[in-house]
């Protein structure tokens, strides 16, 4: 460090040096970062068991410095529940992809969430099925190509893409939904406190809390990373609005 | 303008995504397209250390948390 400087911000403890596996410029690491930062700010490492879900994020446990259960496919909201109920003073939170929440455990997200279990999912939507290889997801936008529709998905025969933030903030076990973004750098800070809010809300045991991070896939979009980030605030926010859509009763 | 700021940038982290160079106001950080880290990446770098304003843009938006960033004290 240069004398009459002082550091103002450093990678956070409870990211560990393992280097990462995401490709370059997706938001998978970006949320991982937050969570990390949260964790610290908080000091909340000892407390904290996480779910990780199969997918791009099925390695989460190898960067971040705190508990982790890996869950079978789409099991995240079950395994979170089972945790949360006999650790009731952790701080729980499932990690899971649109593969892992809106499309092989729609089940279980929703009656976890009608439950109202006090756990917090963190729900990453980039509209693709990324590890695979690009499959079309329940989240994939109307006309956009896949390797399972390279015609673009129809909406006749698909239906439109799920909008989970909608759906699960009309349950009354879920005390918070909001989505967020991290396609700019005010988006990325608003998710930091969306997160917060939720996790401040798990400790408070007023319900479900569920965040929603509207991401991308460079790779899969086939894209380069600053493309990718035109592609959300062009595309998918306009379907996907940003916005906090349940806040707990006072 | 004496600079309020500088950036460390991890160059083995960094897998030259691009994203601070995109998004820093100040235009104080380029990419190295002449050189790479070990992984065979081209990597960020601060290249002109008299423009950065520490804003933090840069390491908010890296998505591999390769930036350390330091502020000007008085």
């Amino acid at each position: 460090m240069k004398t009459g400087y002082e550091k103002i911000y450093e990678r956070p403890d409870t990211l560990l040096s393992t280097r990462m596996h995401y490709c370059p410029g997706c938001m998978h690491a970006i949320v991982h970062k937050l969570i990390a930062e949260l964790i610290d700010e908080m000091k909340l490492q000892e407390k904290t068991v996480g779910v990780c879900p199969v997918g791009c994020s099925v390695f989460a446990y190898d960067y971040i410095d705190i508990d982790w259960q890996e869950a079978a496919h789409g099991r995240a909201a079950a395994l979170a529940t089972a945790i949360k109920r006999m650790l009731p003073d952790r701080l729980v939170f499932s990690y899971q992809g649109d593969g892992d929440l809106a499309a092989i455990g729609t089940a279980e997200t929703i009656h976890a969430c009608n439950r109202g279990e006090q756990f917090t999912f963190i729900f990453i939507n980039n509209a693709i099925y990324g590890m695979t290889g690009g499959q079309m997801a329940p989240t994939t936008l109307e006309g956009m190509k896949t390797t399972t529709s390279p015609y673009g998905r129809l909406a006749k025969t698909a239906g439109m893409p799920l909008k989970m933030c909608e759906l699960v903030s009309q349950f009354d076990g879920v005390a918070f939904a909001q989505r967020v973004s991290c396609n700019n750098p005010a988006n990325v800070r608003r998710t930091k406190k969306a997160i917060q809010r939720a996790f401040e809300i798990q400790q408070q045991g007023l319900g479900t809390t569920f965040v929603e991070v509207v991401s991308n896939c460079p790779s899969n979009w086939k894209c380069t990373p600053e493309v990718s980030l035109q592609k959300v605030k062009e595309e998918m926010l306009p379907y996907f609005p940003l916005g906090v859509y349940k806040e707990p009763r006072s | 303008m004496p600079a309020k700021g500088y950036v460390e940038i991890d160059k083995e982290v960094c897998k030259g995504c691009n994203l601070c160079v995109l998004n820093c106001p100040t235009k104080c950080l380029a990419l190295n397209t002449t050189d790479t880290n070990s992984h065979g990446l081209h990597y960020a770098y601060q290249a002109d250390e008299e423009k950065c304003i520490a804003c933090m843009n840069c390491s908010v938006m890296c998505p591999d948390a390769a930036i350390t960033v330091y502020k000007k004290t008085e």
